[in-house]
């Protein structure tokens, strides 16, 4: 093939000329729509002010964040204006070491008040000491060990490695990420991070903590109490339970607040949405002013919104999963209602004829004319709301209906323990991926079983 | 094989008859007693009762209703005051949703298998949907809230992360559906990857995509009115603070907008999205 000459693109632009020029109408919409799109993405840029946004952001937050929640650090603290040393996990005072029972990175030699000497090893061959008032940092890569003094002024000496921040009210010893240390006057605090969630399964004052699968099986079995009050499986229940830093027992109420929203909201809604879908089908009530009305309700309640209905339950019910159950069952008997409906009108009217020739009644003919014709997507949509819902219940519940939603909250806002944080999205996770294999299981089955 | 008369049919008839009657009696049974222990659990479980509640139901919107009713014509006003934080919640909706739009057409394409793309891709595509699509974005917002500030783009980030999973899926089974006669076409003639889906299967999924996206705009303008409550700006802030303050006219100012919102946001692409699947079965036949 050769090119095309110029008489002979004239004359196929004269002869096909409404083809070519709706193929270039078609080619320049998708350009200008991205013109568009681009432009107003722009302009959003600039609204949200995002450039500020960067500027202000704390992404040395998110790290720190993100590491909480995978990890835990132990404190090893010696305050010399108050002539104490302390190891305790998460610096929490209910989790303080005894100091017969220091971890073995800590060792201690002499008083441990202020004229004792503490090894700490910090793991990759560094060790810290404390001796005094000083603390030594020794390791690989540093020519001389770094001393610094924690008297009333900070002074130092040594070789000093980048990982090493020094100002004359703070020096940030910042070895990695997992082995950090802060001086400042009087006060001596070192930090060595751990993999994992400390205290998960028992509190740390728990007799219980630390044990492993096997020996709490075997103690679940023996017959020498530990607390001569109850048995010693009755015991690790209860410990594990009552475990005051993750709280098993209320999150897991919790959880099933927010399944119980859910679950009771999907099924009013549907048990109040289908008689009144019937109502507001044309082809079931031939009365235009009730079916009007009935349709403008479901608008009405699926307009106004579950976030609105929920600040009106909660005034009136109080906190609690009633308040979850009435918003989700009134915003989606809206939704379920209209889908219903819209279900019943499409049906093939056959069924409906033929139960009628035979003189069945106006109830047996909707319970054998109707509804076999419209229970597919009656299960599938009330299976489908319920999976959306345990969502929206989450979000509900944070907004004050109680569940995770709020126990999610408080863990945010107190912005200290990341790991329950993480814990609970975890098990949220879970709850609405468990909810969305059960429904779709669900929907297989039934709804495949009704087309046989 | 043994004789089979018809009375042993019938007898295995309605044996059968029967053990399906007894699983579906089960079945409800069950059912019924999930619903009332349900009932149980929630009402005690609740700070107030239901009855105690019941009474008190038409207290809120009834003084809502009344301090509307005292400000007069003033309350006109408020309307216009309270707009811009109404725009600042479509703007978080509209830019979520774009974004999530896009991502969710290259998650889409990854996880269709009929679509020709590197197979070890699809199942890993398949589970950043599920992923994503479960994740309730209130969870993701208030986190970025706290790296990030205050301010609309956590809220635009966990919507649109949302987005992209919830709307993938739907998009994906939209691609599984397409007639591959146009795709079979366009290999028959040469045409490289790019090519065969701009041309054979861009056309033919296009309307649904369009379909679907209005729908999850209207979703996420709620979504992001939501958002707004937990430090995300716009409407939903303005209603945090207004309800704090137990203030009755302003609560209902922003009842009204957002209601009027969702209502012609539903009304406009309810009627673009007839206009675009319809017309494209008009198309078709």
């Amino acid at each position: 093939m050769s090119a095309i000459t110029a008489d002979e693109a004239g004359r196929l632009e004269s002869t096909y000329g409404d083809v070519l020029r709706t193929h270039r109408r078609q080619f320049l919409w998708p350009v200008g729509l991205l013109v568009l799109v681009v432009v107003y993405l722009a302009y959003a840029f600039f609204a949200f002010g995002v450039p500020e946004l960067i500027a202000k952001s704390r992404l040395d937050r998110g790290v720190l964040l993100g590491l909480d929640s995978v990890a835990y650090k132990v404190h090893v603290e010696k305050n010399l204006r108050r002539d104490r040393f302390e190891v305790a996990v998460e610096g929490e005072r209910t989790a303080t070491y005894d100091e017969a029972s220091l971890p073995d990175w800590v060792g201690v030699t002499g008083a441990s008040g202020n004229e004792g000497r503490v090894d700490i090893d910090m793991g990759g061959g560094y060790s810290f000491v404390i001796e005094g008032e000083r603390l030594t940092v020794t390791g690989p890569g540093m020519s001389a060990p770094f001393t610094v003094t924690a008297g009333d002024t900070l002074s130092w000496e040594g070789d000093v490695p980048s990982w090493i921040e020094l100002n004359p009210k703070k020096v940030d010893v910042k070895l990695s990420l997992f082995q950090r240390a802060q001086v400042t006057s009087g006060r001596i605090l070192v930090f060595r991070y751990f993999w994992g969630w400390e205290d998960f399964w028992f509190d740390f004052r728990s007799p219980l903590n630390g044990l492993s699968a096997g020996e709490l099986w075997a103690l679940a079995w023996s017959d020498e109490r530990i607390d001569p009050e109850m048995s010693n499986a009755a015991l690790i229940v209860d410990e594990f339970w009552g475990n005051e830093g993750w709280q098993h027992g209320d999150v897991f109420k919790a959880l099933l607040e927010t399944v119980i929203m859910a679950f009771l909201g999907t099924v009013v809604a549907a048990a109040v949405g289908l008689p009144l879908a019937f109502m507001a089908a044309a082809n079931v009530n031939p009365e235009p002013v009730s079916r009007f009305v009935i349709r403008r309700f479901f608008d009405f309640v699926r307009g106004v919104d579950m976030l609105i209905w929920s600040l009106i339950f909660i005034r009136a019910f109080g906190l609690g999963p009633l308040t979850g159950v009435f918003a989700i069952a009134l915003t989606d008997t809206g939704t379920l209602g209209k889908l219903f409906s819209e279900a019943i009108e499409n049906i093939d009217n056959k069924q409906v004829e033929g139960m009628q020739s035979t003189g069945a009644g106006a109830l047996a003919r909707y319970r054998f004319g109707v509804i076999p014709q419209i229970l597919p997507v009656f299960i599938s949509q009330s299976l489908y709301y319920l999976e959306s819902n345990t969502r929206s219940a989450t979000v509900i519940g944070a907004l004050g209906a109680g569940g995770i939603g709020l126990k999610l909250v408080e863990t945010l806002r107190t912005g200290k323990d990341w790991e329950n944080t993480l814990y609970i999205i975890v098990l949220t996770l879970m709850v609405v991926i468990a909810m969305d294999i059960t429904s779709g299981w669900l929907r297989r089955k039934l709804t495949g079983a009704g087309r046989d | 094989m043994a004789m089979t008369t018809v009375d042993q049919l019938q007898a295995h008839a309605s044996s059968l008859e029967r053990r399906r009657r007894l699983y579906t009696g089960l079945g409800a049974a069950i059912f019924a007693i999930l619903v009332v222990l349900g009932f149980i659990g929630a009402e005690e479980m609740n700070s107030g009762g239901f009855v105690q509640g019941l009474e008190k139901f038409f207290d809120y919107p009834g003084n809502i209703v009344s301090e509307t009713a005292e400000a007069g014509t003033g309350w006109f006003e408020r309307l216009w005051i309270y707009l811009p934080a109404l725009i600042e919640t479509i703007n978080m909706a509209a830019v979520a949703t774009i974004f999530g739009t896009v991502f969710a057409v290259f998650l889409s394409f990854a996880a269709t298998r009929d679509l020709q793309v590197w197979p070890p891709i699809i199942p890993v595509a398949r589970r950043i949907m599920d992923i994503t699509r479960a994740f309730p974005e209130l969870i993701l917002a208030l986190f970025l809230i706290f790296m990030l500030g205050s301010s609309p783009v956590p809220a635009i980030i966990a919507v649109a992360f949302h987005t992209a999973g919830a709307l993938g899926k739907l998009f994906s089974e939209v691609n599984e559906n397409i007639d591959r006669g146009p795709l079979e076409g366009m290999t028959a003639a040469g045409a490289s990857w790019t090519q065969r889906m701009r041309w054979a299967v861009l056309p033919q999924v296009l309307p649904n995509y369009t379909s679907y996206m209005l729908l999850r705009f209207e979703i996420n303008i709620r979504a992001s009115a939501i958002l707004g409550f937990v430090g995300a700006g716009g409407i939903g802030s303005e209603l945090r603070k207004a309800i704090s303050w137990a203030n009755g006219a302003d609560i209902a100012a922003l009842f009204v907008l957002l209601f009027l919102t969702i209502m012609v946001i539903d009304q406009i692409s309810g009627h673009v999205r007839r206009r675009l699947v319809g017309g494209m079965f008009v198309g078709a036949r």
